[in-house]
This record gives C-alpha cells, structure tokens and sequence, in this order.
C-alpha cells in the first residue's frame, strides 16, 4: 500500500502554455476564412426563393438590390415591401441614379459587365420587381441575377 | 525510493497539432458563394417602331395570376408538368427556320400546329404584379430547366459530354481563351436559343 503512495508525493507540474498562441491563431485563421463579410446591414427580411438551374455569381461586378418587408426592428418604415441599395432604403425612382453610380465605381473593362444582383424576400409581390426591372431597363443596366437559394431550404 | 516529479509534458508537438487542425479546417469550410438565375433584360424599345407579328403556334404562354395559379396556353397546368410542356414546344420541330431549314437535331412530334423550329419558338412569360415573388422564381426556373435539358441533350449527342460540364470549363479557365471550347458553346446556344421573353405585368 505505501509504495502507490510514495509516488503522489511531488508537486502538481505547471501544465506548459507553450500551446496556448497556437491555438488561439488557429482559431483567428479559422474565423478569418469562414466568416464573410458583409458591407451593409440588412433593414428588411430575406429569406431568399429556391431554384435549380443557378449560376455562380461574380462579386466584383455586381450591386445588390434588397427587397422584402422591413424586419421587426425597422417597424417605423410600414410593413409593405420596400427597397434597400447600400445602407439606406431608396423609392424606385431612385434606383436607375443609384445603380448608375455603383457601376461608375467599377473599373473600366468591368463596366460593361455589370450586372445588378437581387436579392428579394420570397414572399415579396412581383410587381415591386418588376418595377426595379423597368428602372434598371431605363439606366441600360440589362444583366440581372435573380439570387436564389438551394431549393427545398 | 527516490522522490520524483512527474516529468513535464512536451509541447513542442502541440504546434504541429494545430497546424493539422488548421490545414483541415481550411480545406473543410466552404465560403457560402451567392449563386443565382442569370438573365438579360431586353433594351427599351423605340415606340415608333412596330414589333415584328409572331405566328400563335410559336407562341408558348405561360401566365401566373395573382393567385399563384399557372394557365400555359389557355390551360391550368401544375408547376411540375410545365418543363416538359416547354421541352415539347420547343423542340418539335414543325416547320423550318427563317432560312428555310429545317431542324434536324430535334426530337419532337413534328406537329405542324405547334412551334416551326427552336429558332422561331418563344416562351411568353406574364406574371401578376400580385404574384408572389417565391413562385415567380420557381416558374421561371422551370422554363430555364426545358432550355438546360435540350441543350444537354444536344451537347451530350454532339461532343459526348454534358453542357453543364462544359460552362463549368470555361469558367474555370476565364483568363486562358479556349476558343474552340468557345464555338462549341456557342453551336449549341445557337441550337436551342434562349428566348425567354417577359411581359411586363398590367398596372391596375
């Protein structure tokens, strides 16, 4: 009996830290890849409509165009499907200055590829769509992405 | 017996630990990427000019009401029977194309009252301003399924492999031209054309 307590005798040793930046960098590197960043904050729902026959979009030529009902937070802007471009809600007749100014940002070889991307709520109407599109035919911008989600989500 | 410490763990390894986690992580997580349905609106047209008289049998429409029901050519149809109904219209093949050929690599019925050539055969595609946005995107997808389904078909017969696989390539070497990749892309739009025109829903 006293031989397995002889062993238990010294001090506990200092678990080493030496580790300790390893992992804290792996985790920085991990949230540094996974997270994506998004440069302007949602005031409306968006839960996107599914679709099979999609295509990758191409960031560096593309303006968002959000659209859906203000989320509980925004309550004050009605609860009728409005639009968001950027940071601020803008009226249809402003969308053909707005997305005229988003491709003067581009580059130059990029310009003519511009394509404006929507992003609509699914339970949004049609017709609100269809107004953007009319704004957008006005400003010559033609190509559209209709963003989607996988389909059945 | 002499007292001992318990001799210290070593940590040197710990490193190569997290790298491995981290070599795994990178490979593991995906960056969601948006992916959408591409389309072109058409240019504003000058109102003095008279649009061009389409035959009705080329005409495929397709109607979505307020109620989210569909009616193709003047028939309550469901969601699910609509691919197949514009892979019929498009690719039957009835009659010839503006010069005078006649389709050759289409598989339809030949049906004299139905679209003359995928050249001449246009989808019409009308919606309600009530339309929920969800179906409108769902509808629309099924027609650019008819199109993806032909023109994989005739990818499939005429070079042995997928269209999918193709764009894919293409994709893939954007900053290396491949131009004969290019032509045969083109062939095959050129076969089955896209044209997918939308009316603008009435105002009321």
């Amino acid at each position: 009996m006293s031989k397995f307590k002889k062993g238990k005798q010294g001090d506990l040793p200092a678990i080493s830290t030496a580790s300790l930046p390893d992992i804290v960098f792996m985790l920085l590197f991990f949230f540094m890849v996974a997270t994506v960043m998004r440069d302007s904050s949602l005031m409306i729902e968006n839960r996107l409509p599914g679709a099979e026959q999609v295509e990758k979009l191409q960031k560096d030529r593309t303006a968002f165009i959000y659209a859906g009902k203000p989320s509980s937070q925004f309550k004050q802007l009605g609860t009728e499907p409005v639009i968001q471009f950027n940071d601020k809600i803008i009226k249809v007749e402003e969308v053909r200055a707005s997305v005229l100014a988003a491709q003067q940002e581009l580059t130059e070889e990029l310009q003519p590829k511009f394509v404006v991307g929507f992003k609509v709520d699914r339970e949004t109407h049609s017709g609100l769509v269809s107004d953007i599109k009319q704004e957008l035919r006005q400003a010559n911008t033609l190509k559209v992405m209709y963003i989607t989600g996988a389909k059945g989500e | 017996m002499a007292k001992r410490a318990a001799p210290e763990v070593n940590a040197g390894s710990m490193a190569d630990i997290a790298f491995l986690l981290l070599i795994f992580f990178l490979v593991t997580t995906t960056i969601e990427k948006d992916k959408g349905q591409l389309l072109g609106l058409p240019p504003i047209q000058d109102q003095n000019v008279e649009p061009p008289i389409i035959k009705q049998k080329n005409l495929f429409t397709v109607l979505l009401n307020r109620r989210n029901q569909l009616l193709v050519e003047d028939e309550l149809m469901e969601v699910k029977d609509l691919r197949q109904a514009a892979i019929d219209f498009i690719d039957n093949g009835g009659g010839t194309n503006a010069e005078g050929e006649e389709c050759k690599y289409c598989q339809g019925k030949r049906d004299p009252s139905s679209s003359d050539h995928p050249d001449k055969a246009i989808i019409s595609y009308k919606y309600d301003r009530e339309t929920s946005y969800e179906k409108y995107i769902e509808v629309q997808d099924e027609l650019l399924a008819a199109y993806a389904f032909l023109r994989d078909r005739a990818a499939q017969k005429r070079f042995n492999r997928s269209f999918k696989s193709m764009l894919e390539e293409k994709a893939k070497n954007q900053f290396k031209k491949d131009d004969k990749l290019n032509d045969q892309i083109k062939e095959i739009q050129q076969m089955y054309p896209q044209i997918l025109s939308e009316a603008e829903p009435d105002k009321n």
